[in-house]
């Protein structure tokens, strides 16, 4: 017996969003938002008016580097799901379906380009060169944030959803005021003014209702601000499907604020790299905002803590792995003889050696020291963070020699 | 030395501030043309032009969740909430995300976000006006909170806010906003470090804890007790996180009674932390148990009862009886 009640979250079949879409258009007097798409499901690559120049720049090599990522973030994120099994990570969030709306988008940045991610945006993070050990720390609790956002210009991950996204667009204003600088101090003029910039900032479809997408959008768009919303639609919000946050297509709402909004197939990576550079760079020559809305979907739980069993229908994730990013794009490369078996055997064997240095990572990080979180309170001198260490140091220091004396009785 | 109001003086600082520092730009709701509901930020977007005095969309997470990202970009932002009761909307921003970034990026990171916001009740408003929650920021690692009580103070306190690497909240009296004082643009003096507690009336029988809008309601309270024969030293905290326990020790210490009174409610607020600290510090100095003077514990009341809902001469002197008299 099924659970009947579930809606469907089926963008081609028979599905709610069908009906979503029907509403949005009696609602909006005009066409809901059509789904920018290349690369389809079948692996043929059709065309598109705008996004279709895009991909044509991209070449064999480009083409195979996109499956390669994909292919070593999805190895990554079953490691990762296995480490937590172990007992060795304390809960991971894994990203399986999503590794086009990811790899897509991260790839289309430039190092010059600021990211604000979720935490679930692996798959960006390894575009940006992120070190994936060091990303797994604070899963494992040694780290709330385990590398130097400076080194990637790859912020940490933010767990209050949404609350990273008014940080993007203050971010997105501090560039502003940098070129207006630059520009007054005539640096363009002279040739040595930076390489102009942008600010990507993700969140999902459930973050969407958080008050704090709603005031960044106002603000972006008031101030012009060159920041690009990347929306991953994957149409779970653990347990609650889209249709509760949103009763119109998610990137419709974008018109509502003043600026583009595009949705499309999150899980064709051509597409999204395409409409992704297209946006970072309509966000960098001072255009302003745009949100895109990849449509994509969450094929495993939320979290290893998560049962989706309880709230949805295998069915509905088997649907949607007959989309999968990497399937299709791999019958692309094989049609057209841009890779062959040896390269897919290459890229399963970087995989295990990927899964092979992150476990021996794991298994061999180091244990954090409370000393450091006195010490990363505040940047300046504290009189009640220096009383309490202090009190804790003479604390500790009674327990010197305990361990030893209980070695010795037993 | 010049004579102006706590206003004039935050406007000065906030001027000063910009003369001084490229990076620094003023963030809030009708700060530009109006010059701020209260006229502190006046004429400073004339001078500086719309890149540094923002007028920002009506949202205060907006606001604080915007200057983080114009802070991680190397800005220095002050930003500016309207009214004390309005800052709810950004509480979020300031515990979860301002207090804890550099934390978080194992001191990677530094957020210098300075948020002003006027504070306390007195003027006779309507519902959120009036209101003092420092101790619900107070609670929160990683911020720190000062409050001006006297207009030399308010001109260096908020250039000091915006030098400090950590991010500061600035409480301001608001009803003292037009309280005149002598300025010392040229020297901070005695206002070097803006964490430290200042005693602002010396004595020998009780210590009297007060800052921000009631130091002088406590002054006034010492003057009157003097009367009485009873000599009140009198200490203005200035810095509610960190909170200087070494000047209250070593006051306690020489007159053995001890009151704390603020605006805010007694119930969980910044006279019981005092009170448990010295209970600790100085415990066989004190004479009587420390006794707190503050709000009651409802939400703030309507304005033609808050009258007795404030600490005022009289209930501060109530409470120096009852130390006394102990």
């Amino acid at each position: 017996m099924g659970a009947t009640h579930l809606p469907s979250t089926e963008f081609d079949g028979t599905g709610l969003d069908d009906q979503l879409e029907a509403e949005a258009e009696a609602v909006l007097g005009e066409p809901a938002a059509e789904m920018v798409q290349l690369l389809g499901p079948d692996g043929t690559l059709g065309t598109d008016s705008v996004f279709s120049e895009y991909a044509e720049r991209l070449d064999a090599e480009k083409l195979r580097g996109f499956y390669a990522d994909m292919a070593a973030i999805r190895r990554f994120d079953q490691e990762a799901t296995a480490l937590q099994r172990q007992g060795q990570l304390a809960l991971w969030v894994p990203l399986t379906g999503q590794e086009a709306a990811q790899i897509g988008s991260g790839r289309a940045s430039q190092p010059q380009d600021y990211i604000f991610p979720t935490y679930r945006e692996h798959g960006v993070a390894l575009t940006r060169n992120v070190d994936l050990a060091e990303l797994l720390r604070q899963f494992r609790g040694i780290s709330n944030g385990g590398w130097n956002p400076k080194d990637t210009n790859f912020h940490l991950y933010t767990l209050v959803l949404a609350a990273q996204t008014p940080h993007a667009v203050g971010y997105a204003m501090g560039i502003q005021r940098d070129q207006r600088l630059a520009e007054a101090n005539g640096l363009a003029e002279s040739g040595t003014a930076e390489p102009k910039a942008a600010v990507m900032v993700y969140f999902g479809d459930g973050a969407s209702s958080e008050g704090d997408v709603h005031e960044s959008m106002v603000f972006a768009s008031s101030y012009n601000a060159p920041v690009v919303f990347f929306c991953q639609n994957n149409h779970w919000a653990i347990s609650v499907p889209t249709a509760v946050q949103t009763r119109i297509p998610l990137s419709n709402r974008a018109k509502g604020y003043g600026f583009p909004g595009i949705r499309v197939d999150g899980n064709d990576v051509i597409a999204v790299h395409a409409v992704t550079e297209w946006a970072l760079e309509h966000a960098r020559q001072g255009n302003g905002p745009v949100l895109i809305e990849a449509f994509t979907y969450r094929v495993g739980a939320h979290t290893t803590a998560d049962d989706p069993t309880k709230y949805r229908e295998s069915s509905e994730e088997a649907l949607w792995r007959a989309k999968d990013p990497l399937e299709r794009l791999e019958k692309y490369l094989r049609t057209e003889g841009m890779a062959d078996d040896a390269f897919f055997e290459q890229v399963a064997a970087d995989g295990n050696e990927l899964a092979a240095y992150i476990r021996k990572s794991t298994y061999e990080s180091d244990t954090p020291d409370i000393r450091t979180a006195f010490a990363n309170t505040y940047v300046e001198a504290h009189p009640l963070v220096a009383e309490e260490l202090a009190w804790f140091e003479e604390y500790s220091a009674g327990f010197a020699g305990e361990d030893a004396a209980e070695g010795a009785g037993n | 030395m010049t004579t102006m109001t706590i206003a004039k003086a935050i406007n000065e600082g906030l001027r000063a501030t910009l003369s001084n520092n490229p990076k620094s730009l003023l963030m809030g709701e009708d700060i530009g043309p109006l010059g701020g509901v209260y006229r502190v930020t006046d004429g400073l977007i004339a001078e500086f032009g719309a890149d540094r005095v923002v007028d920002t969309p009506l949202a205060e997470s907006g606001i604080v969740g915007t200057a983080i990202g114009l802070a991680l970009r190397g800005y220095l932002p002050v930003c500016e909430i309207q009214f004390d009761g309005f800052v709810f909307p950004g509480f979020n921003q300031i515990t979860t995300q301002l207090a804890k970034m550099h934390s978080r990026s194992n001191g990677n990171l530094t957020v210098p976000v300075v948020i002003r916001i006027p504070y306390g009740g007195g003027i006779g408003s309507i519902e959120h006006h009036s209101e003092s929650p420092e101790a619900l920021f107070a609670h929160t690692a990683g911020l720190r909170i000062i409050t001006p009580s006297n207009a030399h103070d308010a001109y260096w306190m908020i250039q000091q806010a915006v030098d400090c690497q950590d991010p500061v909240i600035v409480f301001e009296p608001k009803r003292r906003y037009w309280l005149k004082g002598e300025v010392d643009t040229e020297a901070a003096g005695l206002a070097e470090d803006p964490f430290k507690a200042h005693v602002v009336r010396e004595g020998t029988d009780a210590t009297a804890v007060v800052y921000g809008p009631l130091v002088p309601v406590a002054l006034a309270a010492a003057n009157a007790a003097a009367e009485d024969g009873r000599s009140v030293e009198v200490i203005d905290l200035r810095s509610i996180s960190p909170i200087d326990f070494d000047t209250i020790e070593a006051s306690v210490k020489k007159t053995g009674r001890l009151i704390v009174a603020h605006e805010a409610p007694t119930f969980g607020g910044i006279g019981g932390e005092i009170a448990a600290r010295i209970s600790e510090r100085a415990f066989h100095s004190l004479e009587a148990p420390v006794i707190r003077v503050g709000g009651f514990h409802m939400p703030y009341p309507v304005a033609k009862v808050e009258e007795d809902y404030l600490p005022d001469i009289d209930r501060i002197l109530e409470a120096l009886d009852r130390t006394f008299t102990y």
